[in-house]
């Protein structure tokens, strides 16, 4: 395989209407509607339901934990499972996947425990879990930045002829960024194996789309960069899956990079310390909860009886199970090392580093943090 | 692939010949992508054309487009893709061109770069030389003759070194490149033709030692990069007047090495800094404050900076009057009461 890129200009124009395989109704689309792609077999859809029920019970019961003063903060995914389980959904387990914050149902999904996924929210330390275990980088804070990383490792691992994908998540907000634009432009020229998939949720904190783009949509940003944009319904996660599973093929055959826009909606508040009542109409928020991406595959798999009720009572348990474990591991207190501190800044140790690590040693013994619980050892 | 974790110099050292430090920066580059095949090198223009400075002739040619290429022309973009390749085991080497070029990947650089061991508890390190040619003094433009060193340097998770000639400028980018951490490599521009006599590979100190390039007794003269040949300028003309200077090349900025110098302090009871960059908050603030902590009861007078303006970089028919020289040095040196 030759790296070296065939330079044929790309023209791909995104639909205008979001693609969808399952209408609001949970009705399945067939036609020129659905852009050639077609619904995924019914097991697929069975286990993607699982994993949007299971997610969504993890995401309410991590938004009580923050209430009740147990995390630092959360931000929230309610109302976009299908965007976050649908794309991730579609990797092996030997593909990448670049989270941002917002995507720790994403993380779930990928098997990583709760308690590594919400480390960093609730002050621990900034990361929880191993990266190379779980081929998932550590959530980003900074927008757009982990797109370029995506890009760098899957080139990485093409240079290297491993087929492996790298997937990068992003907000609607995100796409304002350089590096956005950045990791767009280097992902096409260098042909790499990437998918980046903008979740639109409709605002990036208070700031609505139409102060973010004049673009007609966010998809269509992937036309000047000279690589394939959809533009897809992210409440359906049949489509979600089918557009970002085509996607990911495309990009190990060596087809290079593509960027889906999956347009959505955030349910809840950015995180606990935002007032979205202060940007945005309940109307607004029951018209989207009308669109619910779980209520519409439960629609369907029901029409097509699928989804036995014994089945919904095992679905239902295992998310409780998981309640349960994540509300066990979030009220009992981390054993943390201040020392640990000074352990991971530079792999080959520094003198005064060691000596600024000595002297927190000794202010510990004195008894200096005695009263904070947890902080002393 | 067959990949070689450590880079083994190649067995058969080469008769001394004049060499540039742009050309021992090359002859680095060349041998570390000839042990490690992990050591991939892209920038702006560091292909075919092989550098601005030259510093990356030939090696397009000789190892490839899957080794070597030019790299759109976006500096976030290198930095935040070499995090990416570094994550899946490359060992990037990438060029930012000049220093105030850096300035769109500084988020990159101190969000991801400088903390992603740190975030991850050692869990992914990133293996990856950034490349810097900085500093002035070569009649460039304005944004082409900056000294961003302190930025980098006041980053915890960044180590930060500048040679100052070809033979350290070799050595320091072969182990900068073997560093399991991320290393800013700061190349001053108008040292790049500067010549020494060198049989390669040549090993010099490890890369967070100073060390002390001329002996003296009577003044400590610390300087980095394009101010150790001003040091060593003024320490030989002090010398006709009958003044023994001592002069340390810091070579390391982040991590300090606070033994060498402050046994050269120790030594000669007085000291000063010389840097291109500004004085105001600049790195000298930070040698003369951790001299002073360390040093204080064996200093005769207080630590001296000799810096740039607090200005923004001149342009080129003006920046003579802003640079540190010899005679500034000098005239420096006689602001301390010498009889105290």
């Amino acid at each position: 395989m030759s790296l070296n890129v065939e330079h044929a200009p790309v023209r791909t124009l995104p639909s205008e209407k979001p693609l969808r395989l399952l209408d609001n109704a949970g009705h399945a689309i067939t036609g020129a509607a659905t852009g050639g792609f077609e619904l995924p077999d019914t097991d697929t859809l069975l286990e993607l339901y699982r994993k949007m029920v299971v997610a969504r019970r993890f995401d309410v019961q991590v938004t009580a934990l923050t209430k009740q003063g147990r995390l630092a903060t959360y931000p929230s995914a309610y109302g976009q499972e299908a965007c976050e389980i649908g794309a991730v959904s579609a990797l092996t387990a030997d593909d990448w996947l670049f989270p941002t914050y917002r995507d720790s149902i994403a993380l779930l999904t990928r098997g990583i425990e709760p308690a590594d996924i919400l480390t960093s929210f609730r002050g621990d330390w900034h990361n929880g879990y191993d990266q190379h275990v779980h081929r998932t980088a550590a959530q980003a804070t900074p927008l757009a930045t982990q797109a370029l990383h995506a890009v760098g490792l899957s080139h990485a691992a093409r240079l290297r002829r491993d087929p492996i994908v790298a997937l990068s998540f992003l907000g609607d907000g995100a796409t304002s960024e350089g590096d956005a634009h950045e990791a767009f432009n280097f992902a096409a020229v260098w042909q790499t194996p990437t998918v980046f998939v903008v979740q639109n949720n409709q605002f990036a904190i208070s700031v609505p789309l139409e102060r973010q783009t004049r673009a007609a949509t966010l998809a269509d940003k992937a036309v000047g960069y000279g690589m394939p944009g959809f533009h897809v319904d992210g409440n359906d996660i049949a489509a979600m899956y089918a557009v970002t599973r085509a996607a990911v093929d495309r990009a190990r055959d060596g087809g290079g990079p593509t960027l889906i826009e999956g347009v959505t909606y955030r349910i809840e508040a950015h995180t606990n310390s935002d007032d979205p009542t202060r940007y945005r109409t309940a109307r607004d928020v029951e018209h989207w909860k009308r669109r619910d991406p779980i209520e519409r595959l439960e629609k369907y798999l029901v029409s097509e009886g699928a989804l036995t009720e014994a089945m919904r009572t095992e679905i239902a348990d295992a998310a409780e199970q998981l309640a349960a474990r994540t509300r066990d591991v979030m009220t009992s207190e981390a054993e943390l090392d201040p020392l640990e501190l000074f352990d991971h800044v530079y792999g080959r140790q520094r003198p005064a580093l060691l000596e600024q690590r000595a002297a927190l040693e000794a202010e510990i013994a004195a008894g200096a943090f005695a009263s904070h619980q947890g902080a002393a050892r | 692939m067959t990949a070689t974790a450590t880079s083994t110099p190649p067995a058969e050292a080469s008769a001394p010949t004049q060499l540039t430090m742009a050309g021992a920066l090359n002859a680095a580059l060349r041998d570390a992508m000839s042990v490690d095949d992990r050591v991939v090198v892209y920038g702006e223009d560091v292909g075919p054309l092989g550098g601005v400075f030259r510093v990356t002739d030939g090696l397009h040619a000789a190892f490839g487009d899957d080794r070597i290429w030019d790299s759109p022309l976006a500096e976030s973009g290198i930095i935040g893709t070499a995090i990416g390749m570094a994550m899946y085991g490359m060992r990037p080497v990438v060029e930012m061109q000049f220093d105030a070029f850096s300035y769109p990947a500084f988020e990159q650089m101190v969000s991801h770069v400088a903390k992603m061991r740190n975030r991850t508890k050692g869990r992914v390190t990133l293996p990856m030389v950034v490349r810097i040619p900085c500093a002035g003094a070569i009649g460039g433009v304005e944004h082409h003759s900056d000294s961003s060193e302190s930025y980098w340097a006041s980053t915890p998770g960044l180590t930060v070194v500048m040679p100052s000639n070809p033979a350290d400028a070799y050595s320091m980018l072969r182990e900068a490149i073997d560093s399991d951490d991320p290393v800013v490599f700061m190349e001053p521009k108008s040292r790049y033709w500067s010549k020494a006599p060198l049989a390669l590979p040549v090993t010099t100190a490890p890369m967070d030692r100073a060390e002390v390039v001329r002996e003296g007794t009577d003044v400590t003269l610390i300087g980095y990069g394009p101010t150790v040949r001003t040091a060593l300028e003024a320490a030989e003309a002090a010398a006709a007047e009958g003044l023994s200077i001592e002069v340390v090349d810091l070579r390391s900025l982040s991590p300090f090495d606070d033994a060498t110098v402050g046994a050269s302090v120790r030594k000669t009871s007085r000291a000063a800094v010389i840097h291109e960059a500004a004085q105001f908050g600049g790195y000298g603030a930070e040698v003369a404050a951790r001299v002073t902590e360390r040093n204080f009861h064996h200093l005769a007078a207080p630590v001296l900076r000799i810096a740039g303006f607090d200005i923004p970089y001149p342009s080129p028919k003006l920046e003579e009057y802003h640079l540190p020289t010899a005679d500034r040095v000098l005239a420096a040196l006689d602001t301390w009461e010498w009889d105290a």
